[in-house]
């Protein structure tokens, strides 16, 4: 059903894309509408999200083939991977906050906020259904975190920008960004002839 | 067979992840104790680092408010951080405005202790607490009014403004199988912060007055909560026109003893309404304090006095005899405490005179 050849560099693409976690599979939505009122927040978000999904798609790519696989733990896996993707990331965030000081202010404080983050156990989940190898799990998973980065940067600087535009009072916050969101997804649609990986 | 290789391999995996989050925690999560210092040293706590500041002063039960639960994303756990914070967060950018940033204000679920910090408090979160006091007198002001003083434990002190109130919890007795809690204002002084005294009608039926009037003795314990509420001395003013009716004198009193006490340059001019003689208390206290100070004036007023009163005072409703002494609104704060009724009226009367409505402050009860 699905080409296991397909080229690293193409699911790359194609996650930052066509499949972006946020406008093509609305995943990740809760971090991405309430930290999006700044640029320099959501893009500090949306750095530290890629580095999760790159990590987190790893470790659970190897527990995946080591032990959930051999065996025959399938059923399992959705409650293994929320535990090691929790467990992770809290160790990346305390060891970050130890050893790199800086980077943890820039970074790190934003780990205990998507510990939860849906597009992060999303991300594992797509690599499992469409069984890609080792390589391709990295490009996807660091795919998925850029296209994470890219969709919520966009959406804070449309905001910022709009910060002091008028709006009805029923819209202002969440509302218009979930408008601006759709309209950022249909744009999306138009990069659909390019490459598709679903 | 299939349930215990589930459950044996969900709780390998999970003791394992939870062994390695505890090594790492101990690892690299270890800052020692740190001593946070809340107000000028009012209070110090030592607490072991590692975790927010909102967490580690909750876990000393003083209460930051928070909806989010630690998310940066309500807000609300703002306070002032004079040292030991370290640089602003990201996180706590957008909710935090250019004058907050100058003053030192941080989240305190984005703050995570790892040194000593030296943080403020305001006084509402701070002060406002429980305390199981003890009943030291009750006294009979009146046939249905009863004066309450309680001791607060050994080494305690509240810190309250004067016109403000406290929660009493009461326990259960007779009938009344559950403990409530009501509203009473402190008719003590400020300074006094050892204990309180409060001033409780009897309402027909009332689940608190009548535990305080049947149920509460000398020597026994109840727990208060406090202190609260919008109705203190302000003072931009130089006369204070204060009207009280009932047990509505609790509050009135411990702004004027405040005023007093401190020397405040004040006039004031005390109404005090009830219907017949046997209704007023504090009368005597009152009318030397009003010997005593010259800025201070007393007016005591019946509705409806007995002929056995031989009542040489005013005479007439409280809005009357207001009516009658005073003349405008000028430079003038009113603060009213009594029944609604006798409250909507006096609004009225007031507002007749020229009072605004941001200098006139009011407790219904």
């Amino acid at each position: 059903m699905f080409d296991n050849a397909i080229n690293p560099m193409i699911i790359f693409f194609a996650s930052i894309l066509t499949s972006n976690m946020i406008l093509s599979n609305f995943l990740g939505m809760c971090s991405y509408i309430s930290i999006s009122g700044e640029y320099k927040t959501a893009s500090g978000l949306g750095k530290s999200v890629t580095l999760v999904m790159l990590v987190t798609t790893l470790i659970n790519y190897a527990v995946y083939h080591v032990i959930i696989v051999p065996f025959g733990l399938e059923y399992l896996q959705y409650i293994v991977f929320i535990m090691i993707i929790a467990a992770s990331v809290q160790i990346i965030e305390m060891a970050m906050d130890r050893y790199l000081p800086d980077l943890h202010v820039k970074l790190g404080i934003f780990l205990p906020l998507i510990t939860v983050n849906c597009a992060i156990l999303g991300t594992t989940l797509f690599m499992v259904i469409r069984d890609y190898n080792l390589l391709q799990s990295a490009f996807f998973g660091f795919g998925s975190g850029l296209g994470w980065w890219l969709a919520i940067s966009m959406l804070a600087a449309i905001r910022e920008q709009m910060a002091k535009t008028k709006l009805p009072r029923g819209l202002a916050g969440p509302g218009i960004a979930f408008i601006i969101t759709g309209i950022m997804a249909i744009a999306f649609i138009g990069f659909s002839g390019i490459f598709n990986i679903q | 067979m299939a349930i215990l290789t589930t459950v044996i391999s969900i709780s390998i995996i999970s003791g394992a992840l939870a062994l390695i989050s505890v090594i790492a925690d101990a690892f690299l999560n270890n800052y020692g104790e740190c001593e946070i210092s809340i107000n000028d040293g009012d209070k110090k706590l030592k607490v072991d680092g590692g975790s927010s500041l909102l967490s580690s002063l909750s876990s000393r039960k003083i209460y930051i408010p928070s909806a989010c639960g630690g998310k940066a994303t309500c807000g609300l756990c703002k306070l002032q951080v004079i040292s030991g914070a370290g640089p602003l967060l990201p996180t706590e950018e957008p909710y935090l405005t250019e004058e907050e940033r100058e003053q030192g204000y941080r989240l305190s679920c984005q703050i995570k202790v790892k040194t000593d910090l030296v943080i403020k408090i305001p006084d509402e979160l701070f002060n406002i607490r429980a305390f199981e006091t003890t009943v030291a007198s009750i006294t009979q002001l009146t046939h249905d009014i009863k004066g309450l003083k309680l001791t607060l434990p050994e080494g305690e002190s509240i810190k309250f403004k004067a016109g403000q109130y406290v929660q009493l919890h009461t326990k259960p007795y007779a009938k009344v199988k559950e403990s409530v809690f009501r509203a009473y204002s402190i008719a003590s002084v400020p300074s006094e912060q050892t204990a309180v005294e409060l001033i409780v009608r009897r309402v027909p039926d009332g689940v608190c007055t009548n535990f305080v009037h049947e149920a509460l003795n000398e020597g026994d314990t109840v727990t208060i909560s406090g202190p609260f509420g919008e109705f203190y001395l302000r003072g931009d003013c130089t006369e204070l026109v204060m009207i009280a009716g009932g047990s509505g004198l609790a509050p009135i009193r411990s702004i004027i003893l405040h005023v007093l006490e401190k020397e405040l340059d004040l006039n004031i001019h005390f109404f005090f309404g009830a219907v017949t003689k046997k209704d007023l208390y504090y009368l005597d206290e009152m009318g030397e304090l009003a010997d005593k100070h010259e800025n201070f004036h007393f007016v005591p007023a019946l509705s409806a006095p007995e002929p056995s009163d031989e009542w040489e005072g005013e005479t007439g409703l409280i809005t009357e005899v207001v009516d009658r002494y005073v003349e405008n609104a000028d430079d003038k704060e009113a603060y009213l405490c009594g029944s609604p009724g006798m409250i909507n009226a006096c609004l009225n009367v007031l507002g007749k005179k020229g009072f605004k409505e941001d200098v006139i402050f009011f407790d219904k009860f």
